[in-house]
């Protein structure tokens, strides 16, 4: 290739480039580098009057924040709970929606119509079904199937105040995660199980020895999506109890919501949000490197 | 008699599956059927609580009350303007850049590429508290294009990942054609990449779709002008207002999801292959 045509190709390269690129480095990169540089100030909201250089401080107060800790252990817990429930509750509707052919995609549909739909309508939704006593579930609970005496306050409670939001996680999540594994299910060839089953495997072993190691990338690429997802946690805590009562359900992305933008302290915010960036990004490559090797030599 | 035995015992397999199927949809669908029920309970009866999920006395005040009182005509054309004009310069710029990242080489590429794949890993939030303050130096706070500029810088690095798989499967051989038929990039890119990549432009603009009409938390730290407001916060904002009016609340609600239902029923194929494209490439 000669000189000007490569000269020429590489021209063409930025022309195609450019409007998205400036786009991304204007209002995507440039901030989160800037909240970087935030995070090491006591930032001043009024103008002109100078940033004062504090260093760690902020993450040292980040590390010190009984609040902090509070909202750690409840993304966690959220995380937790609802990629649990989501990978085995979509794995289980995938086995099944792959055993049938009739109606598969009305069903597939339906199960698929939580994750269309706004986080704040279906947060709103489960505030409703969750209220107290007057609520659609304490009814169901108390008068139709009398499990219960008493109505529960759920959200009066920071002990029962997550039920309704890792309720809502798992239900939103379902229908995502059988569409992928229905897809990674149908690259399995079926002679594979028929084969399985002339040696008297049982549904159970074929599930165990052939179903699950074959889609691992898929089992693994969902935990690392669903997890990115829990740790992200906000919408539907800032709808359902706002961080209440008393900031015990607070999660680490609404206590950073309050604090930069309720109490205006932009640089413990920005040091608090980094703290969960942080984590996840280790997380993640902890996941792929240790949970993706072993597909890829077998 | 084996024979029997088995194939009875398969059919009683499928109607168990079947069952628990149903059983999970039921579970699936209920929640919004107590949320269409209370919309159409005018507000006396949401207050006395009337759990039923037929409303005794059906009516759609609320939802006339939600769509001219509460102004919702408005934030529906807000979210439709914004949604569908960030949905066109995401798909173009999306597009331009993946083209770019699948043909070309050029300095500081795989820099670049290297953190598009980092920044999809950072929660967005991470960048809000700048973006807030930049908003305001450009004058961008209550604004439709403000918040749009935003979107689409947003989605640029997920949509050009996805395109960019995308791309590279598609054939060189064309392209070479055209250049030798004296074309340019510019040719090749708008009337032979483009086209050959329906399917997958068609799969990023309704995904973009969706999250633009739903998104939450950028139009609530951005606009605080009532005329500029956009569904999802005019929604919350009227559960704040009007907590214990769930009937207007949950009519405002349905106003919002039930384009998002329609269009989603009515293009899955389109969905459906693209979320799976997305998750094989990832």
């Amino acid at each position: 290739m000669n000189i000007s045509l490569r000269k020429q190709r590489i021209l063409y390269a930025f022309i195609f480039i450019l409007p998205g690129l400036l786009l991304y480095l204007m209002f995507v990169i440039y901030p989160i580098l800037k909240a970087f540089q935030m995070s090491f100030y006591e930032w001043s909201i009024m103008p002109g009057k100078p940033n004062e250089w504090v260093g760690i401080g902020n993450y040292i107060r980040a590390f010190n924040d009984p609040v902090v800790r509070i909202s750690l252990r409840n993304t966690f817990m959220y995380t937790l709970v609802t990629v649990t429930g989501q990978l085995i509750l979509a794995l289980i509707a995938a086995l099944l929606m792959n055993y049938i052919i009739r109606g598969r995609t009305f069903f597939r549909t339906i199960y698929y119509l939580p994750v269309i739909t706004s986080w704040v309508v279906v947060s709103l939704l489960f505030k409703y079904l969750f209220q107290s006593p007057k609520g659609v579930l304490n009814h169901i609970l108390v008068n139709v199937l009398h499990l219960i005496a008493e109505p529960i306050p759920w959200l009066r409670y920071p002990s029962t105040a997550f039920i309704p939001i890792d309720a809502l996680g798992i239900w939103k999540g379902i229908g995502w995660g059988m569409v992928i594994f229905l897809a990674a299910l149908q690259t399995i060839p079926n002679e594979l199980y028929e084969a399985a089953a002339i040696d008297g495997a049982n549904a159970w072993q074929r599930l165990i020895k052939i179903t699950l190691p074959l889609i691992r990338p898929t089992i693994v690429f969902l935990l690392v999506v669903l997890m990115i997802g829990g740790f992200n946690v906000f919408i539907s805590v800032v709808l359902i109890t706002d961080g209440g009562p008393l900031q015990r359900t607070e999660v680490i992305l609404s206590y950073m919501y309050h604090q930069a933008f309720d109490f205006l302290d932009f640089g413990y915010g920005a040091a608090i949000s980094f703290f969960l960036a942080a984590i996840i990004i280790t997380l993640s490559f902890l996941q792929i490197r240790f949970l993706r090797r072993p597909a890829e030599t077998s | 008699m084996s024979r029997i035995f088995i194939a009875f015992d398969k059919y009683l397999k499928k109607i168990m599956v079947y069952l628990i199927i149903v059983l999970g949809a039921v579970g699936m669908v209920i929640p919004f059927l107590y949320m269409v029920s209370t919309s159409l309970k005018e507000h006396a009866y949401s207050i006395q609580f009337d759990p039923g999920l037929i409303p005794m006395n059906p009516s759609i005040n609320n939802y006339q009350y939600a769509w001219q009182l509460s102004h919702f005509q408005i934030y529906f054309k807000n979210s439709l303007f914004i949604a569908l004009t960030s949905v066109f310069f995401v798909v173009l710029f999306s597009s331009m850049m993946a083209y770019a990242f699948a043909r070309f080489e050029f300095p500081g590429k795989e820099i670049i590429f290297f953190s598009i794949l980092l920044v999809l890993m950072v929660p967005n939030m991470v960048g809000i508290i700048p973006q807030f303050l930049l908003a305001k130096t450009l004058g961008l706070r209550n604004s439709l294009w403000g918040l749009i500029i935003f979107y689409v810088a947003g989605s640029v690095p997920f949509n050009t990942f996805l395109l960019r798989g995308f791309f590279e499967t598609l054939p060189r051989e064309l392209e070479d054609a055209v250049l030798i038929d004296g074309g340019n990039y510019f040719t090749i890119f708008f009337r032979m990449v483009l086209p050959l990549s329906t399917p997958a432009l068609a799969t990023v603009s309704i995904l973009s779709f969706l999250g633009f009409w739903d998104e939450y938390i950028l139009a609530l730290t951005f606009i605080d002008d009532a005329p500029k407001r956009t569904l999802p916060i005019a929604i919350a904002l009227l559960h704040g207002q009007y907590g214990t009016d769930w009937g207007m609340v949950f009519a405002a609600s349905l106003i919002a999801v039930i384009p998002v239902i329609v269009v989603f029923v009515s293009l899955q194929r389109y969905f459906v292959g693209g979320i799976v494209a997305g998750a094989v490439k990832g």
